[in-house]
């Protein structure tokens, strides 16, 4: 029997057991969509980046890195450097102000409804393609690692139902500690990946950066080729290459701050403080590991090399190979593992973020004013909920296939965060004149302008040759409009805009007295939400 | 556990401040001496904080893409300048984590004395 099966099997095995604990520990709102605020701030630090490292950035870096060299390494950088929004501006409003999600900071001063239906819609776009993209790379890759055994539509199906069920019965505490430990197992395995790749150079940096100045591979013409894979420019080129970079540094140090998923981390802690630390324990886990990417990207590329990656499954499997090539197939299947224990602890975090925004705020707050009409209802609607989502994505995976160009679905899920949630979450906080209408309108404006401008940019639109079939051709066949990948430097100033037009053309008085309420509460804690006894 | 769960009442405004009294407890509060010492405590460390980051962060991608040739620059045997200013950032990100971690000490000081004096955790 395939060693990868049987490591899969066992996370599986853990996690439906955390999942069978926590769901006796799950009834009532505060439980279930926020771990009844008891979580510590170490382990919220660790869930935070367990919700936050998909698999986008342990195997896409690495692979990015092994291809493209050091520009590869610019994601690492503002992956890092983007908590420090969180930590300065929201984390501590948020909670203070807050319930279970971001609309509730907005719905303090502004009009709940016409504010959370909007909310609500921006949260769902981003969890839902944000989702799409985690499940069509799950369904490739665990084809991938597990070869013959499984196929595409098999491996969808498996990630959809483990995560519907971590959802549905285990829901907020479940998902912490399944994000728990992913972050563990991904960080033991990285750290084990880097010791293995230094022992290769026998410990020596000058050795390792050695190789790296001078990798050897096959280009797209056939030809071999030398190249110092620490200078820039391998992948972000002139004209538009540079453009490009600060556009998707703006998505990073931005967006973070306006993904919903890592916002309700927030609200499962005790206070303000709490949330605070889990941030800076997050901070050290995402910094040390996206610094650990050094080690597996440029030890793909020196230690396996572009060409053989290219031949074994493609940019993907670089860090795999690389565990193959260092210490053979039981740490390939090691590492295999915790690829999919991370794609799994991401869908799971999505997953709850978009339910709690349903149930929470569209179904409770917009449908039915607020009211709860039968107890229990809210964690009812988004049990529903998180089962449609998950048949949802499982059917769009499978229609979309294997080979679907999906890898812009992360971009745009970033451009939105920062285009649409992060502009009205901090106006709401800080602009005493901002209202109900700025925030539709910046909400409506943000999502549209990044949705736009990824429609029209070399992600969706190129001409393909014959020879790219089906879902992996291009949307639109003809030249790019908008020629950056990412929409971030026109799309959030578009936000802003947005929403300052908005704010500007319509009076509304209550907003602007109630600002001090606000004021006070997400600065002192005043009122904020307690944790609860079980 | 059960610690984490604080037992008191929060006996300030009400949660749902529809009421015009109630209105002016939370205004009464911004415009105290306190809460003004607070706000003005935070801005301190926070505006600048903020501004150094995205600054120090941009100057990254501003500099690798426009002055390739020059952040190529070897500094120590075959490691270039534009490899030790991207990892200059992570520190960079943890150091002012960490030097907010400290002046937050101040804002929660601060915070309480608010919190006490309008009702939240008496006795």
């Amino acid at each position: 029997m395939n060693i990868s099966l049987v490591m899969f099997l066992v996370f599986i095995a853990i996690t439906l057991g955390i999942t069978y604990w926590a769901s006796r520990r799950s009834a009532g709102s505060a439980a279930y969509f926020a771990a009844s605020r008891q979580i510590k701030g170490w382990q919220n630090g660790i869930a935070v980046a367990g919700d936050y490292m998909s698999a986008a950035s342990f195997l896409g870096i690495a692979g990015i890195i092994a291809f493209q060299g050091y520009d590869g390494f610019l994601f690492s950088v503002g992956w890092l450097v983007a908590y420090l929004t969180v930590l300065l501006v929201i984390a501590e409003p948020l909670r203070n102000a807050g319930k279970y999600t971001m609309a509730d900071v907005l719905a303090y001063r502004l009009k709940p409804r016409p504010v959370r239906a909007m909310a609500s819609l921006s949260t769902l776009t981003v969890s839902t393609f944000y989702m799409i993209a985690q499940m069509v790379g799950a369904g490739a890759l665990v084809k991938l690692l597990l070869g013959s055994m499984v196929t595409y539509n098999q491996a969808v199906i498996a990630v959809g139902i483990l995560m519907i069920v971590y959802v549905v019965f285990g829901g907020m505490l479940a998902t912490t500690w399944v994000q728990i430990v992913k972050a563990i197992l991904l960080m033991a395995g990285t750290i084990l990946l880097s010791f293995l790749v230094m022992a290769h150079f026998h410990f020596s940096f000058g050795e390792f950066f050695g190789a790296i100045s001078q990798v050897t591979y096959h280009d797209a013409k056939g030809q071999q080729v030398v190249k110092d894979f620490l200078q820039p420019g391998l992948r972000y080129k002139p004209p538009y290459g540079p453009l490009d970079l600060i556009s998707l540094g703006m998505a990073l140090i931005f967006g973070t701050a306006g993904l919903p998923h890592i916002l309700v981390r927030f609200y499962t802690v005790p206070d303000a403080k709490t949330a605070r630390h889990s941030v800076v324990w997050a901070m050290v886990l995402i910094g040390s590991f996206y610094i650990m990417t050094t080690f597996l990207g440029f030890g793909a590329a020196t230690i396996v090399g572009p060409d053989f990656i290219k031949g074994h499954g493609g940019t993907n499997m670089s860090a795999p190979l690389l565990a193959q090539a260092l210490a053979g197939n039981i740490f390939f299947a090691f590492i295999s593992a915790i690829a999919f224990a991370t794609i799994l602890a991401v869908v799971a975090g999505l997953t709850i973020s978009a339910t709690t925004s349903f149930s929470h705020d569209f179904w409770t707050n917009v449908i039915h004013n607020g009211v709860e009409r039968r107890p229990g209802e809210e964690v009812l609607v988004a049990r529903i909920s998180a089962f449609v989502v998950g048949a949802v994505a499982i059917a769009i995976a499978i229609v979309l296939g294997p080979t679907a160009n999906v890898a812009f679905l992360v971009a745009l899920a970033f451009a939105v965060a920062a285009s649409a949630n992060l502009p009205v979450i901090v106006l709401s906080i800080f602009w005493r004149r901002f209202n109900t209408a700025g925030a539709v309108t910046g909400l409506g404006v943000g999502l549209l302008a990044s949705i736009g401008l990824i429609l029209v940019s070399p992600s969706l639109m190129a001409i393909d040759p014959p020879t790219v079939v089906g879902t992996a051709r291009h949307l639109i066949q003809a030249k790019a409009w908008f020629p950056l990948e990412n929409p971030g430097i026109l799309s959030i100033p578009l936000g802003f805009i947005g929403a300052f037009i908005g704010t500007l053309i319509s009076h509304e008085p209550t907003s602007q007295h109630k600002f001090n309420e606000l004021l006070v509460r997400s600065n002192t804690g005043l009122g904020a939400e307690k944790a609860t006894v079980h | 556990m059960g610690n984490t769960a604080r037992n008191f009442e929060v006996a300030g405004p009400a949660p749902v401040s529809e009421s015009a009294e109630s209105q002016s407890v939370w205004d009464r509060i911004a415009s105290s001496k306190e809460f003004q010492d607070l706000m003005a405590t935070k801005k301190v460390f926070i505006v600048p904080a903020f501004i150094f980051f995205v600054v120090y962060y941009f100057a990254l991608p501003v500099l690798v893409g426009y002055a390739p040739q020059f952040m190529a620059t070897k500094v120590i045997g075959q490691v270039n300048l534009a490899y030790l200013f991207a990892l200059s950032q992570f520190f960079v990100a943890w150091l002012i984590a960490g030097l907010y971690v400290k002046a937050a000490n101040d804002f929660d000081r601060l915070a309480k004395d608010i919190l006490d004096k309008n009702g939240k955790g008496g006795k």
